[in-house]
Order: C-alpha cells, then sequence, then structure tokens
C-alpha cells in the first residue's frame, strides 16, 4: 500500500482510495469498476454489528449486508479471489479481528492478499498486539489521526502508522457534508509538517471539490460515504462514474 | 482484595480503551480531571452535600421480616429505590454532572435503557443547568413511555436509536457517534461501569457509597457483614457499588444476570463499546441482541470490572428467566409492601431459587430502583395471563 501511494505523490499526483462495503450487492465487480475508474487503492469494510465511528449511510451498507449472511471470512475469501490491480486495505471493527485470533486474522489478510488493516477503535495504545502480529504477516497496519490530538500524540502516530496516516477531516461520523471542515486542511497541514508517511484525509470528504480542496495539502482523500451511497442507489456502474468524478478532479 | 485504581485502565485482563481516535484525547482528559477532583475535598464536599440534600442519601436497610421467614434466610434490601429519581443512578450522574462543570462543558449526553439513567441525567442537567441529550432504543422508548415525558419534562431532549436491535447497545452508539461530533464541548455522561477507561473506575468511585453504606448498616445491624451480597447485573453499576463495600471481606458476592442477556453465562470475551469484557457474539464476533423484560438490563455486555471478579472467582454470576423475575416482583410487592424494578427483581429471583442453599444465611440484596416505571408493562402483561387463564385454564 505505502509503496503504491508514494509512486503517485513521487509522479506529482494525488492519491483516491474510495471505500466500499463488502458483501453489499455486487460489491466485487463495484471493486473492479472503480479500480478501472482510477483508484489508487480501495477500503474494503468488513461489516461489523456496533459500527460507532460509521454515519447512516455506511451504517445502512452494513447492516443489509450483514442481513445478507455476509461474514468476515466470506469478505476475505472473495478478496483472495479477485485480481483488480491495486492494493487493498480491510476496514472493520477491533472485535471481529478479536474473535478471530490477532494472529489468524494477520495471516489470513496475507493470504488473501489484503495489503493493509485500518481498525477505527483501535487507538494507538491498545494497538501493540494487533500490530504485532500484522508485522509479523507483512500486513501495513494503518492509524487514524484526529484534529483532537496534540502535536506530541500526532508525531507518536506518525511513528507507528504504515501505509499511510489516515487523517480525520473533522470531529464527526462518517458521512457527506455541504462543505469540507476548515479542520480537513488543518489536519493534513499538521500531518504533512511531520510526516514523510503519505498523509490521506478522509470522513467528510464528500465531493470531488472537497477532494479537490484537501489534496492541495494531502497526498490524497479517503472517500467513503459518497461512494457507499452510489453503489446503495446506482450499483457498481455509479460507483464507476462517481470515482471517475473524483480522479478527474484530483488531476 | 480491595478495589484500587485500575492499572493502564486495566482489571486483570479486562478493561481498556478501545475507542476511535478522535475520543482518546476527551478520555485522558476526563481521566485526569477526575482524578484531581477525586482527591479535592471541596469537590467531594460538594457532592455529598447533594447526595444528602438532594438526592437523600444515605438510603435505608430494611430487613424483610416475612419474606424472610418464608425463605428461610434473613433478607436485608438496601433501599437505593428511595433515593431522588427512583434508582441509585443518581450516584454517579450527580458526580459526572459536576465533573463536567468542573472541565467547562456545557451539554451532557446520555444512553438510557430502562430511562432511569437518562432520568437521573436529564435531573443533573437541570440541576446545574446543563444543555442534556439523551439516546433511547425505540423499542425501550415504547417500552418506558413514561420515563420518556419525564426526561422531557425535565428539559432534555430524548432521541431515539433506530438501528440494531433499537435497544440500549444502540443507544450507546448514538450517544458515542453524539460525543466524536461534540466532544469540545460535550460530556458523556455514561450510565455504567462500562466503556472505556476511566469510565469503569470512575463510574464503580462514583457507587461506592452504596457498598460503603451498606457495610456500616450491616455491622450495626448484624454485627458482620452479610454471609451474602446479591444484585441485578446488566451493564452492572448497582452491583459493582455495593460489592465494593464488601470485597475485600468474606461476603459471598452473587451478581444476577437476565437469561437473554447473560454475558458471562452466555459470553465470551471481547471489545465492544470501548472495552474488553464479556461479550454475547456470535462466531464471527458480531454482538448479540440482548433480549429480557428489563429494558435496564437488556445489555449484551458487562463492565470490565465483573468480567475480572469473575475470572479470578471473587464473584459469581447467575441467571434467572422472566418469568422468574415476574414472580420476584410479586413477591416482594405482596409480601413486603415493597415495589420493585424489574432489575432488581432479577436479583430477589435468584434468592427465591437459591431458598434452600442460602437457608438461615443473611442476604443483602441491592434494591437498585423502585417498580413505578414497570407497573404499566406489568399490568399488561399479568392481565393478559389472567384471562389467557380464564380461555383456557393453563397458566401464562
Amino acid at each position: 500500500m505505502e509503496a503504491a501511494l508514494r509512486a503517485r505523490r513521487s509522479q506529482g499526483g494525488k492519491a483516491l482510495v474510495p471505500y466500499l462495503t463488502g458483501g453489499l450487492g455486487d460489491w466485487q465487480t463495484a471493486l473492479a469498476a472503480a479500480a478501472d475508474a482510477g483508484a489508487d487503492a480501495i477500503e474494503v469494510g468488513i461489516p461489523f454489528s456496533d459500527p460507532v465511528i460509521d454515519g447512516p449511510v455506511i451504517q445502512e451498507a452494513n447492516d443489509r449486508a450483514l442481513a445478507d449472511g455476509v461474514t468476515p471470512l466470506s469478505v476475505l475469501d472473495a478478496l483472495g479471489r479477485l485480481d483488480i490491480g491495486v492494493p487493498l486495505a480491510v476496514m472493520t471493527y477491533y472485535n471481529i479481528a478479536f474473535r478471530f485470533g490477532l494472529e489468524r486474522f494477520a495471516s489470513v489478510l496475507a493470504e488473501r492478499g489484503v495489503a493493509a488493516a485500518i481498525l477505527p477503535d483501535l487507538p494507538l495504545e491498545e494497538a501493540g498486539p494487533w500490530a504485532e502480529a500484522a508485522d509479523a504477516a507483512g500486513v501495513e497496519t494503518v492509524l487514524l489521526a484526529a484534529p483532537t490530538a496534540s502535536d506530541e500524540r500526532l508525531a507518536r502516530i506518525c511513528a507507528r502508522t504504515r501505509g499511510f496516516v489516515y487523517g480525520v477531516g473533522l470531529l464527526g461520523v462518517t458521512g457527506v457534508r455541504d462543505e469540507l471542515a476548515s479542520s480537513a486542511v488543518v489536519m493534513a497541514g499538521r500531518l504533512k509538517q511531520m510526516t514523510d508517511v503519505p498523509v490521506l484525509v478522509g470522513v467528510g470528504v464528500g465531493t470531488p471539490e472537497q477532494a479537490e480542496e484537501v489534496c492541495r495539502v494531502a497526498d490524497g482523500a479517503v472517500v467513503g460515504s459518497a461512494v457507499v451511497r452510489q453503489m446503495l442507489d446506482g450499483g457498481p456502474a455509479a460507483v464507476s462514474e462517481l470515482v471517475g468524478r473524483f480522479r478527474q478532479a484530483l488531476d | 482484595m480491595s478495589m484500587a485504581e485500575p492499572v493502564g485502565g486495566l482489571f486483570g485482563d479486562f478493561g481498556g480503551r478501545f475507542v476511535p481516535e478522535p475520543l482518546v484525547p476527551a478520555c485522558e482528559e476526563l481521566e485526569a480531571a477526575f482524578r484531581s477532583a477525586w482527591a479535592d475535598d471541596g469537590f467531594r464536599g460538594e457532592l455529598n452535600q447533594l447526595l444528602a440534600d438532594y438526592a437523600g442519601r444515605p438510603s435505608p436497610l430494611t430487613e424483610c421480616h416475612r419474606l424472610s421467614e418464608e425463605m428461610g434466610l434473613r433478607l436485608l434490601l438496601k433501599r437505593e429505590d428511595l433515593n431522588h429519581t427512583g434508582s441509585h443512578k443518581i450516584n454517579n450522574v450527580l458526580g459526572q454532572a459536576l465533573l463536567a462543570v468542573r472541565m467547562g462543558k456545557t451539554r451532557l449526553v446520555a444512553e438510557t435503557g430502562a430511562g432511569q439513567h437518562g432520568v437521573a441525567t436529564a435531573t443533573a442537567a437541570a440541576l446545574l443547568g446543563l444543555e442534556c441529550v439523551v439516546y433511547m432504543g425505540e423499542v425501550d422508548m415504547e417500552r418506558q413511555a413514561l420515563n420518556v415525558f419525564r426526561m422531557q419534562l425535565l428539559g432534555a431532549e430524548v432521541r431515539s436509536a433506530v438501528s440494531g436491535s433499537r435497544t440500549l447497545k444502540d443507544a450507546i452508539n448514538e450517544a458515542m457517534r453524539d460525543w466524536v461530533a461534540t466532544v469540545e464541548n460535550s460530556h458523556y455522561c455514561l450510565g455504567s461501569v462500562m466503556g472505556p477507561h476511566p469510565y469503569p473506575w470512575m463510574v464503580r468511585e462514583l457507587h461506592r457509597v452504596i457498598g460503603d453504606e451498606a457495610r456500616e448498616q450491616c455491622n450495626q445491624l448484624l454485627g458482620s457483614d452479610p454471609d451474602v451480597v446479591t444484585a441485578c447485573v446488566g451493564g452492572g453499576s448497582n452491583a459493582i457499588g455495593i460489592f465494593s463495600g464488601f470485597v475485600d471481606g468474606d461476603a459471598a458476592l452473587v451478581g444476577v444476570e437476565p437469561a437473554g442477556g447473560a454475558a458471562i453465562g452466555r459470553g465470551v470475551p471481547g471489545v465492544v463499546h470501548g472495552s474488553k469484557s464479556f461479550l454475547m457474539q456470535d462466531e464471527h464476533g458480531q454482538v448479540l441482541e440482548a433480549e429480557s423484560i428489563s429494558a435496564g438490563l437488556d445489555y449484551p455486555g458487562i463492565g470490565p470490572e465483573h468480567s475480572h471478579l469473575a475470572a479470578i472467582g471473587r464473584a459469581r454470576y447467575e441467571s434467572v428467566t422472566d418469568d422468574e423475575v415476574v414472580a420476584a416482583f410479586e413477591l416482594l410487592s405482596r409480601t413486603e409492601g415493597i415495589i420493585p424494578a424489574l432489575e432488581p427483581a432479577h436479583a430477589l429471583a435468584w434468592v427465591s431459587r437459591a431458598r434452600q442453599e442460602l437457608a438461615g444465611h443473611s442476604v443483602l440484596l441491592n434494591l437498585s430502583g423502585r417498580g413505578d416505571k414497570d407497573v404499566d408493562q406489568m399490568m399488561a402483561r399479568l392481565v393478559a395471563e389472567t384471562s389467557n387463564n380464564g380461555d383456557d385454564g393453563r397458566a401464562g
């Protein structure tokens, strides 16, 4: 993951990382469509019963996928069979990995070709056992950085994150807002001053214009709810169309 | 053993601080603020004054003569039902509300199951002039309509949680989502000994007044600790409160869970809502929905210190069915003139079932709340049972 994002940056480009919920409708087709439309990497959500950092759109996607009987392993097995030419990260909550067994979860991710994991309810202080297991399996642990953190804390987060550092654009749950929060650009700037690791900003980045705005400072953007909304309403074709517009805006 | 501050937020293998990154600084700030306040005689004095003059502490210890004779044991009730707002919840809430003011926060966010914690939070917010938003599962709002109105009367806004099982666990999810977005001016007034550090420790400290008072009262009445101390457990705040007075002695500690929400009885360790503890979950790590007659205990997890007390064998956890709870609710009403909340009726249901094992022993039960809020629900159930009996002659 980190190699791909650094390569994009060294070519003078901005990284685009859309998010899709694993197990939602024809999601595998949507992943391929997003890759074809210009995603540099894709974040795949493994549905969890209690997604506390997610807003209504991703909750809806999550609930639908769970109602369809999706399991963590069914998502991971499907990822193992996919070959879409961009690195994949899984985003899920810590209990999924904990229940799986940390070492087993890390090795299954590696075997299925998943490059990185994002566990948003696993902050730096609790990340040790998972990060060790992930390091050993060759899986990158992406940590979140938030506007509420001190510079000292941000420095520690940047030192431990792998793949990229995920700057949280605003205080709030995932979801599309009318305007980019001023905190998003500030977050990107603070992180950029601090680290050479690629800085991507997500949460509250919902339109191509907002992505372009935050990427004047950040190395890239993660786009979740907007993409999932397209998937819920229009399926893979709508996802492809939206990702294409984000790509254009960032280029 | 005694109940010390958990080192690093851990009770043995349980606890911790598993929260989204934006909330970590808020938890650190809260931990520091509580530690400083708890060591400050001025803060303690102000809280004790409110507990006495506003909440009505100390709560009495009542010996149940008729019911004791019927069951062949010596039953004592710690009367948290007589506190202002009708349950033990006020102890915690007054402490957290004072702390919020001390931290410069202007708004309280809370979750509620049966509505008791929501009512208590709305009360403290009214008393101290704070804005208050309470999240409550849609299902619980129907079951506890009276408490919804009570919170509104107190000036709180009640928001329904419409996701998942639409009960307490979903109300907690919504409260955490609110707190992520409002952390700069809001304090999350969590209602049980669960959640991320420092909540399990802080809420225990705020409820230990129950156990400290009860121990002194028992020693005066019995000349010793009781043989058994029992309380109902959802998240487990009233149980931790009363256990904390006796944990360093010889009394047996028994937590009673609803059969449909038995985290220790049916769960395995997991991580949700900020801490690692026993949790009802499926093989994939999806949290299961709890189901019981009592909205206040409809929670698939349990506070981490209970998991620790169970793991080291200092406390044991039993579970009872809804039918046993209904029988206990009627039993206490009829024999002692005390209508209990459905939550502590769980503890009485266990005492009633275990009466042979407990014969001749003294049993202290934390009567954590009064039953006014449950009377509608029980009336509907008992009337339905009576009419079923009339139709086909079988017990309902």
